[in-house]
């Protein structure tokens, strides 16, 4: 497990950059971080004995919300943390990043991993747990061993273990790797694979705030957001609010990926038009016809690319296109691609996921999956749309976790927007775009 | 008392306690919503999703199962959202299923099946390939054939983790290639395993020694009584063309919950076993002649006669099995006393009989089973408590997890799948030492006299350990297990335990052995003054000897003088289910019916007496044993022999209202009487430590061919710790020769590091070690065979 990062593409982060400003791809390190002023927040924070009511108080005024998917109120989730509550509560960063589409936290732990320490320090102190467990997705080894390298350099520099900085807050902070399974990026699956269980969501109530990990309260946040945290806190939560919009405080990462000329991370500020960030990832490839964008990770509806670029980047806004902003993660789609068939990889994904815990998603993904599968292989049936529509509608919400919905989702919107498409692969027995077409064209033809 | 919860179910108000679920509201309304997963004795799974119902402010339906009750909360179970999202799951609980009700095994007893009727559709949408998942064997038991009709509600594994104790079967792989296992190709061993089949809502898991035998629309239900172990579980006898075909748990919360045993559930199979007893023999020369009735018990009656006019009727020998039942136990005696000996017993495994004149009562449990799980300190000393009393063990392992602390005091260090608090190990001899250390701990924890039977124990660190837990609880209980009963210084270990008792303000009692260890007592089924006790009626060999289900080479504490004592007698008279090798030297084979082809009376160990009646006719020309014994009585011309019903031989030996008078655990004039014993045999000696494995408790288990080849009715080796293997000099897995009381054994040497030093442990109870000597008795040599 040779550590193997990529070349560092500077400036792609953007000019608005500020969870990731001044990133060369080099000065992770905890001198470098420093330098750019790490660990000023916690040391402040500590200096000035910070109320942790004041603290969470600050998190509010800033509208900063999680960045794992659901965009809940950060503020508001760690001030549900019973802190009188006696004995351990914990503090649990979620970098299971598995969303496909997704990218953008293991950039933040390679490029910039004290950042998450940090943040994770304050959300300690202010939640009044006593420690963290920071869960890193199985397949990215090499920034597991990376953040390790960090907390030991973190625990040597002071910033975890007893008495932080001389002060009276003490905390631990673990890394803790999976093996790849997508459910561990639920929260309370991951909770279950931390305890060495299975990776399977428990059921809520209760929630993790009053049972979490090991039974005890447990707050749970995305990478991203505990990178944000520092920055409110040297900053204010008023400067982070204006950076975005109302309710969308702050910036955010962009994972653009697909038919775009320059993919990678962009750190726009929220509320940014579509048109922009695509702007920066050097618009559409080789000029073509933007079709689709899955605008929040694939679990995201999709959104007719018309649409999208008349949609500005923030939650609300994408929202009321008809989608999520959810984890970020921008999927563009030119006029090459067959919906079909990206539809039917997408399910497959969700298939293959699935936990198997509870029925509707055990069940449906595969029956979503292998309809769709059909159909792509122009064994299409009439009622196969409708079919396909009812069955998404029968997983969604009677699910335990939001795995049932997210493989839902884009089966709904797939068909709903590109139903034209579905029709033809049913009627012609093949594809009506792209290099696609051809090949099950000719097959069909054979 | 927490403030009751206002709800309204279905427009219906109701009131559940704090904590409950919307389930629990319905239920108490007697409103069915439909479920899979969810089981009221495990923990809540909220999988399946069956059981969504509308709840007014959520916006999708909640699982009732797992959606806590609120104040004002308003549920629908049948509105048009509610049913919508119910038949869309057993849409999807349907789409993988095989359609093979009509070969399955659980047809017409299928949960699946049933509600499928009222929630599914009359054709599926569902045009693709089904899911195939490969069949497990996982032991003799539980069939695991047809996986493919799983729907993963997991309550086989929840019931492994919750109620077993062990998890032996978990669910491997993701999503549609989840699929319930054992651990890398091993079988379920637990001995609740059978219950999984119960609760299996599909076909998944079914029982293999029932598997396609009959249809469950075929089989009358009959209700009866487990008697094996001394809980008295109550059952269905599920009965095709007079012959038992399946036995299930009747539900009773007060006694065995919703489960039973293995051995309750699949000894069945004994009695339709080959080698049942179906005609009366007698012994001619070197043969056998079958004979009809009258002439067997005219033989008997001339026999036993002419033995009693020519050598005494102290001559006469009567002994029964702790297995039969109370009127059969009752008859023996009254028939033994009316010849005039006072030598009846049914306590075969006893060895100690010194404080018999000394009982207030007979010894029971104590309080009632129910009462256990309130405990809040319980020690159990000396019992296999897994394998001797299963759901015993899984009372004080559910209470054990609400914070009931058990200590476990022991000659073994068997775990018993239960949360202890303490456990201590030491050898037979060694017992009544670490409970005397207990009693002086305890005394000393809370400030009392030592008494007299402690004065010279030295409390260690484990004896401390336990008197410090047992000392700081409020309501306890301490519970002899079958190897205090069996141990050459019961009286010592009675009368400490009852002091330690006295000390705590604790309730003590035994965890009785077999399904009449109550009974027995209450039938007078005991020696009064003069008589001989089981052991000395072997060990002082008499002339004739009545056998009533017993299998003196196997039931009895030493088998070896039991048959010695069996093979000298001049007449021996065998009342039995079963041939046995009483073939080889009784003298008149009498077939008696078994508990499910007579009525009759266990009274269990917490003294419930549980009257039932024969579920078949008697296979062929077996009789009930009360019958048998009337008639014989009749032979003899004794007096008070015309009984018409076994509820006249009950009422006679104990009416039902006389129980709770008869039991009284308590013993006088222990404390000076006991001081004058022996000390401990000299440590140099290898003791013996013998368990009575549970599937050769008794003869019908012996008999059940599934069981027979379960893990725990592996062939008994010699077990010990490694120290003293190796000072023997022979590794585990080598055949080792053992000597005990001039008999020998050939068996596999087994080293187990829970035992204490230089003793062996070698089952009793089967034929390979029936020419040993007594169970707790000292080991001669043990060499390389």
């Amino acid at each position: 497990m040779n550590s193997a990062h990529p070349p560092f593409d500077p400036g792609i982060y953007g000019p608005e950059a500020v969870l990731m400003k001044g990133i060369t791809g080099e000065n992770w390190r905890l001198k470098d971080y420093e330098a750019r002023g790490g660990y000023a927040a916690l040391k402040k924070i500590l200096a000035e004995k910070m109320a942790p009511d004041a603290v969470i108080a600050e998190l509010k005024r800033s509208a900063l919300r999680g960045r794992g998917g659901a965009g809940f109120p950060t503020g508001l989730k760690w001030s549900f943390m019973p802190r009188q509550a006696p004995g351990a509560k914990y503090m649990v960063c979620n970098s299971d990043e598995g969303e496909p589409g997704t990218f953008k936290d293991r950039d933040i732990l390679r490029y910039n991993p004290h950042q998450v320490i940090e943040g994770m320090a304050i959300g300690v102190y202010a939640t009044g747990s006593t420690a963290g467990y920071n869960y890193i997705h199985g397949e990215i080894w090499d920034i597991y061993e990376r953040f390790e390298e960090a907390l030991a350099e973190a625990r040597a520099a002071g910033y975890i273990g007893r008495n932080v900085l001389g002060s009276d807050f003490s905390w631990e902070l673990y890394a803790h790797h999976g093996w790849g399974a997508y459910i561990c990026g639920e929260e309370t699956a991951l909770l279950e694979s931390i305890e060495g269980k299975k990776g399977q969501p428990r059921f809520r109530p209760p929630f993790p705030a009053g049972y979490g990990l090991y039974g005890r309260p447990t707050t749970i946040n995305n990478t991203e957001t505990f990178a944000a945290v520092p920055w409110i806190m040297l900053n204010g939560g008023q400067a982070y609010l204006e950076l975005g919009r109302p309710n969308n405080g702050g910036t955010k990462i962009f994972s653009v990926s697909g038919h775009v000329e320059r993919p990678g991370n962009y750190e726009v500020r929220l509320g940014t038009p579509f048109a922009k960030l695509l702007e920066m990832a050097g618009g559409m490839r080789g000029g073509r016809r933007i079709k689709a964008v899955i605008p929040g990770g694939s679990s995201a509806p999709v959104v007719p690319g018309q649409v999208m670029m008349q949609t500005d980047l923030d939650y609300d806004a994408i929202a009321k296109a008809g989608s999520m902003l959810g984890s970020g993660a921008v999927i563009v789609m030119d006029e090459t691609v067959c919906m079909v068939r990206a539809l039917e990889r997408l399910s497959y994904f969700y298939f293959e996921e699935s936990c198997g815990q509870c029925t509707p998603c055990r069940e449906g993904t595969g029956w979503m999956y292998r309809v769709v599968h059909r159909i792509e292989s122009g064994r299409g049936r009439q009622e196969d749309l409708d079919l396909l529509a009812n069955v998404a509608e029968n997983i969604m919400g009677r699910t335990i976790c939001a795995l049932g919905d997210a493989a839902a989702l884009p089966v709904r919107s797939f068909v709903k927007h590109f139903r034209d498409e579905f029709q033809y692969h049913i009627d012609h027995k093949h594809c009506l775009v792209g290099a696609h077409a051809a090949v099950v064209g000719n097959k069909a033809a054979v | 008392m927490t403030a009751m919860l206002k709800l309204d179910v279905d427009g219906r108000a109701v009131e559940v306690p704090q904590g409950a679920t919307v389930m629990d509201a319905a239920t108490r309304l007697g409103i069915f919503v439909p479920h899979f997963c969810y089981h009221k004795k495990l923990s809540i799974a909220a999988n399946c999703r069956m059981c969504l119902v509308q709840v007014e402010k959520a916006p999708k339906p909640m699982p009732a199962c797992a959606t806590p009750a609120a104040e004002g909360m308003k549920v629908w179970t049948q509105s048009e959202q509610a049913k919508q999202a119910q038949n869309s799951v057993m849409e999807f609980l349907l789409i993988n299923h095989p359609l093979d009700c009509p070969i399955c095994d659980q047809g017409g007893e299928c949960q699946l099946q049933d509600l499928a009727v009222g929630y599914g559709k009359g054709q599926s949408r569902y045009a693709e390939e089904k899911r195939v998942v490969l069949h497990k064997s996982v032991g003799p038991l539980v069939s695991m054939e047809e996986m493919s009709r799983c729907i993963h509600c997991t309550r086989c594994v929840r019931f492994g983790q919750e109620i077993a104790g062990v998890m032996e079967l978990g669910m491997m792989g993701r999503g549609e290639h989840s699929e319930i296992v054992t651990f890398v190709g091993r079988s379920v061993d637990s001995e609740l395993s059978g219950n999984m089949i119960d609760i299996c809502p599909v076909g998944a898991l079914t029982s293999k020694p029932f598997r396609y035998s009959a249809r469950t629309w075929e089989l009358s239900r009959r209700k009866s009584v487990s008697p094996h172990d001394g809980l008295g579980a109550n059952l269905v006898v599920q009965v095709k063309h007079n012959r038992v075909m399946r036995v299930l748990p009747l539900e009773n919360e007060q006694v065995n919950e919703c489960w039973i045993s293995d051995k309750d559930r699949f000894s069945y199979e004994g009695l339709n076993s080959e080698e049942r007893l179906t005609k009366p023999m007698l012994r001619e020369g070197s043969g056998w002649r079958e004979v009809e009735w009258q002439e067997a018990l005219e033989h008997v009656a001339k026999r036993l006669g002419a033995i009693r006019s020519r050598h005494g009727a102290e001559q006469i020998g009567a002994l029964a099995s702790p297995h039969a039942t109370l009127e059969e136990m009752a008859l023996l005696a009254k028939l033994a006393r009316g010849l005039g000996s006072e030598n009846v017993d049914f306590r075969l495994r006893q060895a100690d009989f010194s404080i018999d004149a000394k009982r207030a009562g007979a010894p029971w449990l104590g309080m009632k089973i129910a009462e256990l799980g309130a405990l809040d300190r319980v020690l159990v000393a000396g019992s296999f408590l897994r394998k001797d009393h299963p759901l015993i063990a899984n009372r004080l392992r559910q209470a054990a997890k609400r914070g009931q602390q058990v200590s476990l005091i022991h000659v073994a260090g068997d775990d018993p799948l239960i949360a202890l608090a303490n456990k201590a190990v030491c050898a037979p001899a060694a017992l009544p030492d670490l409970l005397a250390q207990v009693l002086r701990a305890a005394a000393e924890a809370r400030g009392k006299p030592v008494p007299a039977l402690a004065a010279g124990a030295n409390a260690g660190a484990a004896a401390k350990a336990i008197a410090a837990s047992l000392a700081s609880g409020t309501n306890t209980g301490l519970f002899l297990g079958n190897a205090v009963q069996q141990h050459p210084r019961a009286a010592r270990l009675h009368a400490l335990a009852q002091a330690l008792a006295d000390i705590l303000g604790a309730r003590f009692g035994y965890l009785g052995e077999a399904a009449n260890s109550v009974g027995g007592y209450l039938a007078r089924c005991t020696p009064a003054e003069r008589g001989l006790n089981a052991r000395a009626m072997l060990e002082s060999p008499r002339r004739a000897y009545l056998l009533l289900g017993v299998e003196p080479e196997l039931d009895c504490g030493n088998p070896r003088a039991a048959t010695n004592a069996m093979r000298a007698a001049e007449f021996v008279v065998a009342m039995s289910a079963f041939r046995s090798r009483a073939i080889d030297y009784a003298h008149v084979l009498l077939p008696t019916a078994p508990y499910t082809e007579t009525s009759g009376t266990f009274v269990s160990t917490e003294g419930r007496m549980q009257s039932f009646n024969g579920v078949v006719r008697p296979l062929e020309d077996a009789r009930p044993g009360w019958k048998v014994l009337r008639v014989l009585g009749n032979l003899l011309e004794l007096a008070g022999f015309d009984y018409d019903t076994s509820e006249q031989v009950r009422d006679e030996a104990c009416a039902p209202d006389a129980v709770a008078t008869r039991l009284d655990n308590r013993v006088t004039g222990v404390e000076s009487g006991l001081e004058a014993e022996p000390a401990p045999q000299s440590s140099a000696a290898m003791q013996r430590i013998a368990d009575v494995p549970i599937y050769f408790a008794d003869p019908i288990v012996r008999r059940a061919a599934s069981l027979q080849q379960t893990r725990d009715a592996r062939t008994p080796m010699a077990s010990m710790h490694p120290a003293l293997a190796a000072r023997i000099g022979v590794a585990a897995g080598a055949k080792v020769r053992v000597r005990q009381e001039g008999g020998e054994a050939v068996l596999e040497l087994a080293c187990d590091e829970g035992l204490p030093a230089d003793c062996v442990r070698i089952a009793a109870g089967h034929p390979a070690t029936a020419a040993l000597g007594a169970m707790y008795g000292e080991i001669t040599s043990v060499e390389r065979a």
